[in-house]
C-alpha cells in the first residue's frame, strides 16, 4: 500500500491530536480524585510538663529511672561520659531569659525535667551528613544508630543539648539489660527517642506512663481535642528557646 | 645429559609447591569441603524463609528488616507460609530459636571466613536476654 504525502500529514495530524486528548482525560480525572481524597492528616507527638506537679515530690526521679530501665541508657560516674535522654537542671539554666530578679529568688534552683524537644524543624536533622537523624511522620525525631557515624554534627546544632556521644562501650555501664531495646554501641550518638518503639506499640512514653502525679501529659499535638492540646489551652505554657524557630514540640506549664 | 637426575628431581619439587593449596587441602581435615555441622533450633523446624534463601540470602533480609523497621516503621514481617514475625532479630532470631549464636551464626562464618559482624554490639542476645530476666 503506498501512502500519499497529503494521508500521510492527516494522519499524523489525528495521531497528535488523540494524544493530547488522552492527556487531558487524565489529567482531568487525576485533579477530581485528588479533590475526593482528603490531605494526609498530620500527627505530631508532644508533651506538656506541668513543673508544679513535677515538684510535687522532693528529688522524684521515677521518670528519669523508668527511661533509663526501658532504653538501656548507660550510667558512668565520669561527667564527661554522660549519657542523657532525660535529665534535670535549674530553671535559672532552661530558662534564662524568662524572670525577673525576684523570680530568680523563687524559682532559680528549681528543677526542670529535660529531655529531647523533637522539633518540628530540627536542626539536627538538616546537619547530620548520613540521614542517620531525621523526623518521622509522627512528629518524632529519631537516630538510626546503623547509620550514625559518630561525627556529633548533630550535637552541635542541637541548642537544647539534648545529644549525647557513646565515648566507649556504653554495655558494661548498664545495670540491667532490657532485652527488647537494644543498647548503643561506641562511636554513635543517642538521645530521647520519645518511645517510639512504645508508641508503634499503642503505649504512651514510659516517662509520662511512670509519673504517678500525671505532671507529664503526652499527644497529638495536630489533634485539637487531645489531651495535651486540652491541657495547653487551659493553662499558660512555655517552650524552650522559641525565638531559634525550632518549634519544640514539649511545653512547659510554669 | 648427566643433568636429568637434578632436573627432574626440581621439577618435582616445584610442582609440588605450586600444588601445595590443593594437596594441603585435601589432608587437612578442619577445612572439609562440606558445610560445618550447626546447631538447629530444638523446638522450631521452620525458619522465617527456606533454608535455601536463609542459606544464601539471609544477610539480605537482615538488611531489609532492618531498613524496613527503623526508616518505615514496618515491623511485621509476613513470610513465605503467611506467618508474621516481629522484625526483631532478639526476639524473633537468637532468645526464640537460634539460642546458641555461636553455635549456629559463628560455626558458618568461621568455615566462610565471615568476620564476626557487629549487629549484636548493640542488638542483646539470648544470653543477654537471660541474664536480665529476674
Amino acid at each position: 500500500m503506498k501512502i500519499t504525502r497529503k494521508d500521510f500529514l492527516r494522519l499524523s495530524g489525528l495521531g497528535l491530536l488523540a494524544l493530547a486528548g488522552k492527556k487531558a482525560v487524565r489529567a482531568v480525572g487525576e485533579r477530581s480524585f485528588a479533590s475526593s481524597s482528603p490531605p494526609k492528616k498530620r500527627v505530631r507527638w508532644g508533651m506538656a510538663i506541668d513543673l508544679q506537679k513535677c515538684r510535687q515530690k522532693d528529688g522524684c526521679d521515677r521518670c528519669i529511672k523508668a527511661c533509663h530501665s526501658t532504653h538501656n541508657v548507660p550510667q558512668f560516674a565520669d561527667r564527661a561520659h554522660e549519657i542523657k535522654w532525660i535529665w534535670k537542671e535549674p530553671f535559672k539554666n532552661v530558662f534564662p531569659a524568662a524572670q525577673t530578679g525576684y523570680t530568680r529568688e523563687f524559682f532559680g534552683d528549681l528543677p526542670v525535667l529535660l529531655l529531647c524537644n523533637h522539633c518540628d524543624d530540627p536542626p539536627c536533622q538538616d546537619v547530620c551528613p548520613v540521614d542517620a537523624t531525621w523526623k518521622r511522620d509522627n512528629g518524632v525525631v529519631t537516630i538510626d544508630f546503623h547509620r550514625c557515624i559518630g561525627c556529633r554534627y548533630c550535637m552541635a546544632a542541637c541548642p537544647y543539648g539534648a545529644r549525647s556521644f557513646n565515648w566507649q562501650d556504653p554495655r558494661p555501664a548498664i545495670a540491667m539489660v532490657n532485652p527488647d531495646f537494644p543498647t548503643r554501641t561506641r562511636g554513635v550518638v543517642e538521645k530521647c527517642n520519645f518511645c517510639e518503639e512504645r508508641l508503634a506499640r499503642g503505649q504512651g512514653p514510659a516517662c509520662a506512663e511512670s509519673c504517678e502525679e500525671k505532671a507529664i501529659v503526652s499527644g497529638d499535638l495536630e489533634k485539637p481535642d487531645s489531651e495535651v492540646r486540652q491541657v495547653l489551652r487551659s493553662r499558660f505554657a512555655v517552650q524552650r528557646k522559641p525565638e531559634l524557630g525550632t518549634g519544640p514540640s514539649v511545653y512547659y506549664i510554669v | 645429559m648427566s643433568d636429568r637426575p637434578l632436573i627432574l628431581a626440581g621439577l618435582t619439587l616445584f610442582v609440588g609447591l605450586v600444588t601445595t593449596p590443593i594437596w594441603h587441602g585435601a589432608l587437612d581435615r578442619k577445612t572439609a569441603l562440606t558445610a560445618p555441622p550447626i546447631k538447629l533450633p530444638a523446638q522450631e523446624k521452620q525458619c522465617v524463609a527456606p533454608t535455601s534463601y536463609m542459606r544464601s540470602s539471609h544477610m539480605r533480609l537482615l538488611e531489609d528488616w532492618r531498613n524496613e523497621a527503623v526508616r518505615d516503621g514496618q515491623r511485621q514481617f509476613v513470610a513465605f507460609n503467611g506467618k508474621t514475625y516481629d522484625k526483631n532479630p532478639t526476639r524473633t532470631c537468637v532468645t526464640a530459636c537460634h539460642t546458641d549464636r555461636k553455635e549456629f551464626c559463628g560455626r558458618c562464618h568461621d568455615y566462610a571466613g565471615v568476620s564476626d559482624p557487629d549487629c549484636w554490639n548493640c542488638h542483646n542476645d539470648s544470653h543477654q536476654a537471660s541474664r536480665s530476666a529476674p
